[in-house]
């Protein structure tokens, strides 16, 4: 453990780690309003948005994110100008939020409305009845209780959206794997201990997430 | 059943016969010479080299090429073997030191820094050429030197030394990284950043290929001395005082600045001038 007795090593990996949590916070709360309205979207009445949902699902879904979150940089800042700030690091972490959330946001869609299909349809066809509106049914009826449903399947998408966060490395965001070829580059001979101790700590980070959100979905699950 | 047993017991035979074959492999050490001397007449080199550096050492298909390879070239043919009978084996940054403890390679020609705490796992002959970081930058980029990088954005490759380098002596500068120099010369290319920094020969390396001749140039200016050594075992002096040997030979007939001229010197870089005084000792 000499590796992290060295306070500037410590330093680097909490670094690398406050990085995670902070692309992964903002990430989690876009890919989240995106993802809902992409589920609204693809259960709508109108053909043309129906259209946009599906097409963001298959388009995002089945790209490599790698791929994505280069595009931001290449693609979105350096090609098409798309420029959050003049620090080069603030920008290039809110190009990875960029990426990261327009691919999380299909899977959430995906578990969202998967969520929808629980929802019994004699719901929303007396809903329909009493004279709601589609978006009035959508907001009171059917989200309240899909919602409920999804808890579990969002968990284990925020789980893989905190692991996709050390993507942002390839446009050179300092997240925590950029620290740790970092420290292995500076102490080859300790790699095996220094890999052992990143991984550790995000499995210590996410087992509690994971343990956390079985839980939520125990209390939320709408009983049929 | 009964084939499936046969066919273990001879699977087995072979197994046996294949390590007694490895065995006798070893080709025993002629009076004289070393035991690298030995494997270069039995055509049995390796080499450890990089295969992601334009013009030092670049892996397309199962083909090697760079200036690296040439030197490999010259000093498989110094220890008196065939260098079309080189056998290359790609290595990165990390495993160059494992590599030779284990015998994966028997030496390695990879962009190696000779340092200290290397000294200690390996010997080092050469060094053939003394790298310095520099800076790529657009052909009419106004960036002449170091000192003007303050404010700009000056691209590396994520938790390498040049990378640090920067971060320490030059804080001002915007640190863009990549995993790899290939994303930072295409953002320097497209204006994305304003320069590229790493060993020079590296640099010239990229500024050579076709797809960017004309449009960037190197500053000339290096700020670091990257000796570039050539790695053998550490027990393995004498094979390196012969490799030493075969670096002033190929000097003083000319083939050094030929292997150049061949791969970086495309980029308009004339050969250095190797100085073979300076070449290490070899300790054991």
């Amino acid at each position: 453990m000499d590796v992290f007795s060295d306070p500037v090593n410590r330093q680097a990996f909490l670094d690398g780690f406050a990085m995670i949590l902070k692309l992964t916070a903002a990430s989690a709360l876009l890919s989240l309003a995106l993802g809902l309205l992409l589920a609204a979207c693809r259960v709508s009445p109108v053909p043309v948005l129906r259209a946009v949902g599906a097409g963001w699902v298959h388009l995002f879904r089945n790209t490599p994110l790698t791929l994505i979150i280069t595009f931001c940089f290449f693609g979105l800042y350096s090609a098409m100008g798309v420029k959050f700030s003049d620090d080069i690091a603030v920008n290039n972490y809110w190009l990875a939020v960029v990426g990261l959330s327009a691919y999380t946001a299909a899977f959430v869609c995906e578990a969202i409305r998967s969520g929808i299909n629980t929802v019994p349809i004699g719901q929303a066809e007396a809903a329909r009845a009493l004279g709601l509106t589609f978006s009035q049914n959508l907001r009171l009826i059917i989200l309240p209780q899909a919602m409920r449903s999804v808890v579990a399947p969002l968990g284990s998408i925020l789980i893989a959206l905190t692991k996709n966060a050390t993507i942002a490395g390839v446009i050179g965001v300092m997240e925590a794997s950029s620290q740790m070829k970092q420290l292995i580059n500076d102490n080859g001979d300790a790699a095996v201990e220094i890999f052992a101790v990143f991984a550790l700590a995000f499995v210590v980070l996410l087992v509690p997430v994971g343990y956390g959100f079985s839980a939520l979905a125990n209390r939320l699950v709408v009983r049929r | 059943m009964r084939f499936t047993r046969m066919a273990a017991v001879a699977a087995v035979a072979l197994l046996a016969l294949g390590t007694a074959a490895c065995g006798s492999d070893e080709p025993a050490t002629p009076a004289g010479g070393t035991p690298l001397t030995a494997k270069a007449a039995a055509g049995d080199l390796k080499f450890g080299v990089k295969a992601d550096q334009p013009g030092l050492g670049l892996q397309t298909g199962s083909n090697y090429e760079g200036f690296d390879i040439e030197i490999a070239k010259i000093i498989a043919k110094g220890l008196g073997g065939d260098p079309a009978k080189n056998k290359y084996v790609t290595t990165v940054s990390a495993n160059r030191e494992p590599f030779l403890q284990q015998g994966t390679v028997d030496v390695v020609v990879a962009t190696y820094t000779i340092n200290d705490d290397r000294k200690k796992k390996v010997n080092f002959a050469g060094p053939y050429y003394t790298a310095g970081q520099d800076l790529l930058v657009k052909a009419d980029s106004t960036i002449t030197g170091p000192e003007q990088i303050d404010g700009k954005k000056v691209c590396s490759v994520t938790g390498s030394t040049p990378a640090k380098r920067i971060a320490e002596k030059y804080p001002k500068a915007q640190l863009q990284l990549f995993d790899n120099y290939s994303k930072c010369v295409t953002a320097l290319n497209d204006g994305t950043v304003d320069a590229v920094t790493t060993d020079d020969i590296i640099l010239a390396g990229y500024a050579a290929q076709p797809d960017f001749a004309g449009k960037l140039k190197l500053v000339g200016k290096p700020f670091s001395s990257e000796p570039y050594g050539i790695g053998v075992k550490l027990e393995d002096k004498a094979g390196c005082n012969k490799i030493n040997e075969i670096l002033k030979a190929a000097v003083a007939d000319g083939s050094y600045a030929a292997a150049w001229n061949a791969t970086l010197g495309k980029s308009g870089t004339p050969a250095p001038t190797l100085d073979t005084t300076k070449l290490t000792n070899c300790p054991a």
